[in-house]
């Protein structure tokens, strides 16, 4: 912990964020940027919710509360489950289709 | 007794034409004429027998029905009002209806339509008996719209024909715009007197005496426009000059119609809406000359046009304008007994003619023509006498009706001593010299002369079945008998007005029909001697010189022409109003309606939302990474601003 507060000319708080904040802006680029298949938006969102708990884990050890840490374990547990469905609606929406391309997604426009 | 009798007088009709009208697909032919023209015949006699009651014993029967409208202080009942003036327009109406029933069994009966026909005819009838038994301005509309509604449906009855559909529809429009009037004429009799009944507003006319208002800037005396405005309503509904245009086109309907509803009945309901508001109007002196004015213009005028007219049903159309005339101007004399006297009259001769003109036109297969017509008198005998019969009764020669019921009026004219009487007497007598000669004329050329129908159909020429035939004699007794026995045995002209048991009021004293029995014999037989001369003018024009129409037509042609083309009134309307009114409607439809209205109004908001919506639906174009991205996009954008308000 002491390398955080202490030795200012190495790694800091705001690196972290910077890190996070590449992270979850790369994620958000898969999601917009990606035309290709959902795996990928689903590996974005991925990504985004890990950028976020950087975040946490940053704020965590920079504030000294353990709690942002605890919450960061919840997230990862609810990122798996949130992966977890994301794939089996994959997996329902492939053998419905026989695609998983997102151009082909748009049966929903006006 | 009476007051049931006469209520069912009312519903026998009523119960005739629903039950019929309601069922007129499902009961045949023979049940509908039987049933409608028995229900009618029973409503007739009872018709008498309230007659005797109210006349002769000289009761005024009023029965209230139920509240019609009941709206603060405008409160109008539904009720039944019989006086000597109801009683004998009941007998008119209720005799001549039967009649026309009977008739029709006979001149309808190859018709497809026989029940609907009759119910038309008994619903009329209902009308006509609402008209005549109420007892206030509403109920009286009511009955006043209600004839002329029957009046379109049967006139258009033979919808097939084009020309029939016009003329209803003309009626139709012609006699709105004179309701207008009538209307503005009750509404303003509200205002004034804060009601509609009969008996208030006579009791207090004498308040408006002198009274003056100003519309818009000009005086008038409150009783003359108000009278005006009544005055204005029967002329259209009784075809008066300007108003008139309606009546000859009503002839496209089948005869019997034009016989009970274009001649005997609903014509003369604007003579007797002036004869029951007699009160009102004896103290409305301007109006009551404008009504003798326009009487006595109508009556010359009509009775010119019918001299040249070549169609034998419009030749006695134009003489029924001409005859209205003469009631009004009577009424304008303020002699309403002979007014009456001559509408009883008038329908009993005027019918018979019609019916009589009807069994001409079937024993020809439906030729109006009258000059396609000729010699017929030998085939038809019995059609003959009654034309004559009927036409002498019009001519007003003695003893046949119209000879008490014309003179009368001729001779009130006379004797009423005004500027405007002695014009409408001399108007009077001229119209009765051509009444005569139109008369004759169509006589000769009718039944007389050499034969111009077709081969093909003068060997199908026969007198009509008994059940034409009964009606045409009934009528025959009427137009002969009516005259005497109105003036000696009912006394309808006497002076101490006996008869009408104060449901007419003359204010003059003496009033004028105590100054007609003061008249010179010169004055009481010029109407006969111009009818004569009318008569043996027709007769050298047809019998004894037949070339000389020819060479008068051709002297005065302009005349013959005007009087042909019926003073072009209807070109002029056509021209002035017709023209006109289409042009504005056509632009009011095409221009004002769909472009304005509906381009401004929902079409436009329509194609405004329609557009909007494809704009939006582009948005929603389904990709989830646009989604994504706009969700962001928000995000920032929202982000930004809350760091921007509250950093």
């Amino acid at each position: 912990m002491q390398f955080l507060t202490n030795d200012v000319s190495s790694i800091s708080l705001i690196h972290f964020l910077f890190l996070g904040a590449i992270v979850f802006t790369i994620g958000v680029c898969g999601i917009v940027i990606n035309r290709k298949n959902i795996i990928v938006i689903l590996l974005s969102i991925e990504l985004i919710l890990l950028a976020v708990n950087i975040n946490m884990v940053a704020f965590s050890v920079y504030l000294g509360d353990l709690v942002g840490q605890i919450f960061s374990i919840f997230i990862l547990t609810v990122a798996a489950a949130e992966a977890a469905i994301g794939l089996a609606i994959l997996v329902v929406y492939f053998r419905n289709r026989g695609s998983i391309e997102v151009e082909h997604i748009n049966n929903m426009h006006g | 007794m009476v007051k049931p009798m006469i209520v069912y007088i009312l519903l026998l009709p009523l119960i005739a034409a629903v039950f019929t009208g309601l069922l007129c697909k499902k009961v045949s032919n023979y049940f509908a004429q039987i049933f409608n023209s028995s229900l009618l015949a029973i409503s007739a006699l009872l018709s008498l027998f309230v007659f005797h009651d109210i006349v002769i014993v000289g009761k005024v029967l009023q029965i209230d029905l139920f509240n019609w409208i009941d709206l603060g202080n405008f409160t109008i009942k539904w009720s039944i009002y019989a006086d000597s003036l109801t009683a004998i327009m009941l007998v008119v109406v209720t005799i001549i209806s039967s009649i026309v029933h009977v008739y029709s069994i006979g001149y309808m009966h190859d018709d497809p339509n026989v029940p609907k026909f009759m119910a038309y005819l008994s619903l009329f009838t209902f009308f006509m008996l609402m008209l005549i038994t109420s007892n206030n301005l509403v109920q009286l509309f009511f009955g006043w719209e209600g004839v002329g509604l029957c009046s379109y449906l049967l006139i258009g009855f033979w919808y097939q024909k084009q020309s029939a559909c016009d003329a209803a529809v003309k009626a139709f429009v012609v006699n709105r715009v004179g309701d207008i009037f009538f209307a503005i004429g009750i509404l303003s009799i509200f205002f004034m007197f804060d009601s509609v009944a009969f008996d208030y507003i006579f009791k207090n006319a004498a308040i408006y005496k002198d009274h003056y208002m100003s519309i818009m800037g000009m005086r008038f005396h409150t009783l003359d426009f108000v009278c005006i405005l009544l005055f204005i309503g029967c002329m259209g509904k009784s075809a008066q000059i300007g108003l008139h245009t309606w009546l000859p086109d009503a002839m496209e309907g089948p005869t019997p119609v034009s016989a009970l509803i274009h001649a005997a009945t609903m014509v003369t309901a604007g003579v007797f809406l002036v004869a029951r508001c007699s009160p009102l109007f004896e103290y409305a002196p301007f109006a009551l000359n404008m009504i003798t004015v326009i009487g006595a213009i109508t009556c010359v005028f009509a009775a010119t046009i019918a001299m040249v007219q070549n169609d034998i049903k419009k030749i006695i159309a134009y003489s029924t304008c001409s005859q209205l005339g003469y009631m009004f101007f009577a009424c304008g004399v303020s002699a309403y007994p002979a007014a009456i006297f001559h509408l009883f009259t008038h329908a009993f001769f005027k019918a018979l003619l019609f019916l009589g003109a009807g069994s001409v036109i079937h024993a020809l297969s439906g030729e109006q023509d009258i000059n396609k017509m000729g010699g017929l008198w030998k085939k038809i005998p019995f059609t003959y006498a009654m034309m004559w019969i009927g036409s002498l009764a019009l001519c007003g020669i003695w003893p046949f009706a119209g000879y008490y019921s014309k003179d009368a009026i001729i001779e009130a004219a006379y004797a009423s001593g005004s500027e405007v009487g002695e014009y409408a007497f001399s108007m009077g007598v001229f119209a009765a010299c051509c009444t005569a000669f139109y008369s004759i004329r169509l006589l000769i050329l009718v039944f007389h002369g050499t034969s111009k129908v077709s081969a093909k159909l003068s060997k199908h020429i026969h007198e009509p079945s008994l059940t034409m035939i009964i009606p045409l004699a009934l009528l025959s007794l009427g137009a002969v008998f009516s005259g005497i026995i109105g003036d000696n045995l009912f006394h309808i002209l006497s002076p101490s007005l006996e008869f009408w048991h104060n449901s007419i009021t003359i204010l003059a004293q003496p009033n004028i029909l105590e100054k007609i029995h003061h008249l010179t014999l010169s004055v009481k037989i010029t109407p006969l001697i111009f009818g004569i001369s009318g008569m043996i003018l027709a007769y050298v024009f047809y019998i004894t010189n037949p070339k000389l129409p020819k060479l008068i037509t051709t002297r005065l042609q302009w005349l013959y022409v005007i009087l042909y083309n019926k003073y072009y009134i209807d070109e002029l309307y056509d021209v002035l109003i017709v023209h006109n009114l289409k042009r504005c409607a056509n632009y009011l439809a095409n221009i004002t309606e769909v472009k304005v209205i509906d381009g401004l109004g929902p079409n436009g908001f329509a194609s405004v939302v329609s557009k909007m919506s494809g704009y939006f639906s582009k948005i929603q174009n389904g990709y989830l990474y646009n989604y994504a991205l706009v969700m962001v996009l928000g995000f920032v954008i929202f982000l930004t601003w809350y760091v921007l308000i509250f950093a």
